[in-house]
């Protein structure tokens, strides 16, 4: 059974998929950029709660890839790089895409071992499981991370 | 894993024969327990494996193999340069080379006893560990490229640990061949507050001790006897080698049409051995190897620090240090003649031989050390490499318990702060900042290590010294 949270609007959501020694994040969403926005949290969320981190500071990022597959892969990991750089976790991304290039604004914190309690650290976004698709209507984006 | 679409080849060794785009067979070492009990994704993950150009022999899976990505973790295959071999960033995976490393303490299992609270609080404060930590070092771009280059002797030289420590560590500290230059920004960005950390997820940093000797003899002549205290730590190259491990996938996945490779799987990104990507992630993986060598031997000297204050009486002296995610040139007798190979382990030891030149004096006349690290509740052994080894997967053989459970299922299934108390119990002190983190890695959620270890030794990869119980567990 995937863990799924739901935002506001409820239809865009993020789930965790199981994976033998990682775990697999999948965003879905009205939109292609809805679903990455979805599958960030999904990220965060396997490392805490996401309605822990306060959105305190903005990080702007940009990427880019060969095809729209490795343009999911590649927004995880510019995530988990400024997560890794940084030391901070985020829980609110505004992404807008055009074509196989992107730009995003990440908002989150430092990390707080306390208040975060933070599980695992993803080390970068995998190509196993990757799918962007657009199914009945919504958007799924999804891959596995290696934690 | 179903059996029936395996040919058996021996009491422990199952064979995928070779079919449609396979170049060479696929063969998984393991009893008959542990193969049933494994995901059908090996199965799957082996077989593309050995559709890779240039393969030689057979794709691997060890006793611990479980579901990775692009190889299986417990993956094991070798290439040949001249025969259109191919590297292949995933099947080294982002963690390069993680690996296990195992210091004597010159203590006795009581000695800890009478201390233990007071140590695990000191190791647990002195050890940076968990998601968000720093070490104390912040590296400038100049100290980032001679750390990339000289490995754990650059870290002696800054004056974390001795002379002595490099003799016991694989490629003695120091990786030759690595290209700092190749290291992107990001990659150095991500590293020059993180040397000297543990880092989190199945990370840690243990002290152990002996408690089941399978071979007197050798172990008096290596120093171990029953009740002897051991601290193992296990980890890798933190966010360099993540990053390098990622810029590398994506760049191969994007190259492999124009190197016509069509990859059964993207995760299995792989270039020519022969072409210019696949020499610049060559030099830039070996120098990975090398930062996950400087962090393990300034890890080795903060624990040596905790002990200091603790149990001034502790000698803690390096017994070995091996990589298990690597792809290292080695020569192997394929076909009655010895070649070059380059061999990937992800998530396999390497298991040489004794007499092998790549091992220290000391330890040449016994084998390679291999460190199958367990779990917080079980245990971890120490095997060595035997001649047989070389004559099985390239010398390799497993380096962990294996996960048999998703992290996912696993915190459904425990409740972290439950298991620290039951560990503790049971005399075995567990520190880390995160509940959620020691449900999801439980005892429960991973193979039966002493079984692994068994099916190692059963199927010739290697033979059992040591086992291990864990008394304090350090996690991220």
């Amino acid at each position: 059974m995937p863990l799924i949270a739901t935002t506001q609007n409820n239809r865009a959501r993020w789930e965790h998929f199981p994976h033998g020694a990682d775990v697999g994040v999948r965003g879905i969403g009205a939109s292609r950029d809805e679903a990455f926005v979805q599958a960030a949290l999904a990220l965060t969320a396997a490392v805490c709660e996401p309605e822990r981190v306060k959105a305190v500071r903005k990080v702007p990022v940009s990427c880019e890839a060969a095809d729209e597959q490795i343009l999911l892969a590649a927004w995880l990991n510019t995530v988990i790089e400024e997560m890794s750089a940084r030391k901070m976790l985020f829980s609110r991304f505004s992404l807008q895409s055009r074509g196989l290039r992107l730009s995003a604004v990440l908002e989150g914190e430092e990390v707080d071992r306390l208040r975060h309690a933070p599980a695992v650290e993803p080390k970068g976004a995998t190509l196993t499981a990757l799918r962007v698709a657009r199914e009945n209507g919504l958007w799924t984006a999804q891959c596995v991370v290696d934690v | 894993m179903n059996i029936a679409k395996l040919d058996r080849r021996s009491e422990h060794a199952w064979e995928i024969p070779k079919r449609g785009r396979m170049r060479v067979p696929a063969v998984v070492y393991a009893s008959e327990a542990l193969v049933r009990e494994m995901d059908e994704k090996v199965a799957e993950q082996i077989t593309n494996v050995a559709c890779l150009p240039g393969i030689v022999e057979a794709a691997y899976a060890m006793p611990d193999a479980h579901w990775g990505y692009g190889f299986p973790i417990g993956g094991v295959a070798a290439f040949d340069p001249e025969a259109g071999g191919v590297v292949s960033a995933g099947g080294v995976g982002f963690d390069i080379s993680c690996g296990v490393r195992a210091l004597k303490t010159g203590l006795r299992a009581k000695d800890v006893e009478r201390v233990r609270q007071h140590l695990a609080r000191r190791l647990s404060e002195i050890i940076p560990a968990g998601v968000g930590s720093t070490g104390e070092l912040h590296l400038s771009d100049d100290d980032l490229d001679k750390m990339l280059e000289n490995g754990a002797r650059w870290a002696v030289e800054r004056g974390y640990g001795r002379p002595e420590d490099l003799d016991r560590i694989e490629e003695m500290g120091r990786m030759a061949g690595a290209i700092p230059s190749e290291i992107s920004r990001q990659a150095r960005r991500r590293q020059q507050d993180e040397m000297g950390t543990l880092g989190s997820g199945n990370h840690y940093m243990e002290v152990q001790r002996v408690s089941l000797v399978y071979d007197v003899k050798t172990a008096e002549a290596l120093g171990f006897s029953p009740g002897d205290v051991i601290v193992s730590l296990h980890c890798g190259s933190r966010g360099l080698g993540h990053q390098v491990g990622t810029e590398f996938v994506q760049r191969m996945a994007e190259a492999a049409p124009k190197f016509g490779i069509d990859l059964p799987e993207r995760d299995l990104a792989c270039a020519p051995l022969q072409s210019p990507l696949a020499k610049a992630y060559l030099g830039a993986m070996r120098a990975a190897i090398n930062c996950a060598l400087a962090n393990r031997q300034i890890l080795t000297q903060l624990a040596r620090r905790a002990f200091a204050e603790v149990l001034p009486q502790a000698e803690l002296t390096i017994f070995y240090d091996v990589s298990h995610n690597t792809c290292k040139l080695e020569e192997h007798e394929v076909g009655g003649r010895r070649r070059p190979l380059f061999v990937h382990r992800k998530g396999a030891t390497r298991a040489f031989g004794p007499g092998r030149p790549e091992l220290p004096e000391a330890l040449r006349g016994f084998g390679q050390p291999v460190l199958i690290g367990g779990t917080m509740g079980t245990a971890s052994h120490i095997l060595l490499g035997t001649p047989e080894s070389e004559t099985r997967a390239f010398a390799s053989a497993a380096h962990g318990a294996g996960r048999a459970m998703s992290r996912h299922e696993a915190a459904r299934h425990w409740s972290g702060s439950r298991l620290v108390k039951e560990l503790a119990q049971r005399g075995i002190l567990v520190e880390s900042p995160s509940m959620r983190g020691i449900a999801e890695e439980a005892p429960g959620a991973y193979k039966d290590v002493d079984a692994v270890a068994l099916a190692t030794e059963k199927a010739g990869l290697a033979r059992r010294l040591l086992r291990l119980e864990p008394m304090v567990c350090v996690k991220g």
